[in-house]
């Protein structure tokens, strides 16, 4: 337990030095931003389609910050220098899952009110928006860790990384959206199960994608 | 290709033991055959020329590659330096430092201590980035001597030495194994390496 933490302290200070928590949640507001002006002014309209807009958002910020998820670690020996202690990948992976997560998704939390407001949602919608941001995005995070995991060892693994990523992601945007367009509890019990079972495979499969790397 | 130690049957109070171990890369066999034992105090000199397979005999060594053929038994814990320092660029080199040694459960000071070994404590504050070749080189160093770790793994350690650094590299592996420490080692620059066993690697075969 306290390896796991020495572990998340590293990762979260990394990531905060390294100024990437800012991309993803700039990327947010700026789509919440450019929506308006590209389908027009109108209220309603913006209102209807803002909480879907949102997700297709946070789905594809999700993406920004994966080609850097172990990139420079891996590049740098540390995955090397860990595995050589005997922490296993899978302790790596839980540390960085927990990490990337409350970097990404709590900013992301906290924007989605100003976004709201520049979409013009009432409150019912923003919470639950919110609600389900809060529930799916650790299965956002924990796509994200697991295609980072799966492209380490391809050189120019950027292009993929959105096709891989994309596709697996779709559950979770039809749940997500779903139940912030419509109250029905259905969407959000499925969303909870989809990030539920991402977030339960990812470290064995991120970790295994990382020992066949290296090599 | 076959590059055969002396026999050296492994022993059970062996550090580190290759058996009959054979390395694979990229489709060409770098060695086969090896066998060798380090024990308590021991040394290893690998040698040979580019790409023979000296940093693969060390990651084997480190279980960071899976042998193709033969048994790898090791019974010590391991520090490994090869030509990645894996420190946090943005950090000084004392906390970058620091954290691995917590990582090790070295005691207070051991890092402190390392860095006095190699005649760099003034680098203490100076952020992993700033380093050069030779400063990079030897934090990567103080990091193996901090960890407390039996079996030292050390990949090319002389590289980017400057020559006031090289006899105090020594005298640190000297000392480790005076301990009843062991070291392995890969090095193309000369070091001295009193009774240490060699194992020659031969030529590289062009792909």
């Amino acid at each position: 337990m306290r390896l796991l933490a020495t572990l998340f302290v590293r990762d979260l200070a990394r990531s905060w030095r390294s100024g990437a928590l800012w991309l993803p949640v700039g990327f947010y507001l700026l789509v919440a931003m450019l929506f308006p002006f590209a389908v027009g002014p109108d209220p309603v309209l913006l209102a209807r389609t803002g909480g879907g807009m949102l997700w297709v958002a946070a789905l594809l910020a999700a993406l920004l910050p994966v080609d850097r998820l172990f990139a420079d670690d891996a590049r740098d020996g540390t995955l090397d220098q860990l595995a050589l202690r005997g922490i296993g990948e899978e302790s790596v992976v839980v540390a960085r899952l927990a990490a990337h997560w409350l970097g990404f998704a709590l900013p992301l939390l906290v924007a989605t009110l100003p976004a709201a407001a520049l979409l013009n949602l009432d409150g019912a919608t923003l919470a639950r928006l919110a609600i389900g941001l809060a529930i799916g995005t650790p299965a956002l995070a924990a796509l994200g860790v697991l295609v980072a995991a799966l492209t380490l060892s391809l050189r120019g693994a950027g292009g993929i990384v959105g096709l891989l990523l994309l596709p697996l992601a779709v559950p979770v945007l039809i749940f997500g959206a779903g139940y912030a367009a419509d109250a029905g509890g259905a969407p959000l019990k499925l969303l909870a199960a989809a990030s539920l079972f991402l977030v339960a495979i990812t470290p064995f499969a991120a970790a295994a994608a990382l020992r066949a790397g290296r090599s | 290709m076959t590059t055969r130690q002396s026999p050296n049957a492994p022993r059970h109070d062996a550090m580190i033991a290759f058996d009959a171990v054979a390395c694979v890369r990229g489709g060409n066999v770098l060695f086969e055959d090896l066998s060798f034992a380090v024990c308590e105090g021991g040394a290893l000199l690998v040698s040979g020329p580019n790409g023979a397979g000296k940093s693969s005999l060390l990651r084997l060594a480190a279980g960071l590659l899976d042998p193709v053929a033969g048994r790898i038994s090791r019974s010590a814990t391991t520090a490994l330096t090869d030509e990645r320092a894996a420190l946090d660029p943005e950090q000084s080199v004392a906390r970058a430092l620091g954290w691995w040694a917590r990582l090790d459960g070295a005691p207070d000071g051991a890092v402190d201590a390392a860095l006095a070994t190699l005649g760099c404590t003034h680098l203490a504050p100076v952020p992993v980035r700033l380093l050069s070749t030779g400063q990079r080189k030897r934090a990567a160093l103080a990091r193996t001597i901090a960890s407390g770790a039996a079996l030292w793994l050390l990949d090319e350690p002389a590289n980017g030495l400057d020559a006031d650094a090289i006899p105090l590299l020594e005298a640190a592996i000297a000392r480790h194994r005076a301990a009843g420490g062991a070291v392995m080692v890969a090095t193309h620059i000369a070091l001295a390496l009193p009774d240490a066993q060699r194992v020659a690697l031969g030529a590289a075969v062009p792909a």
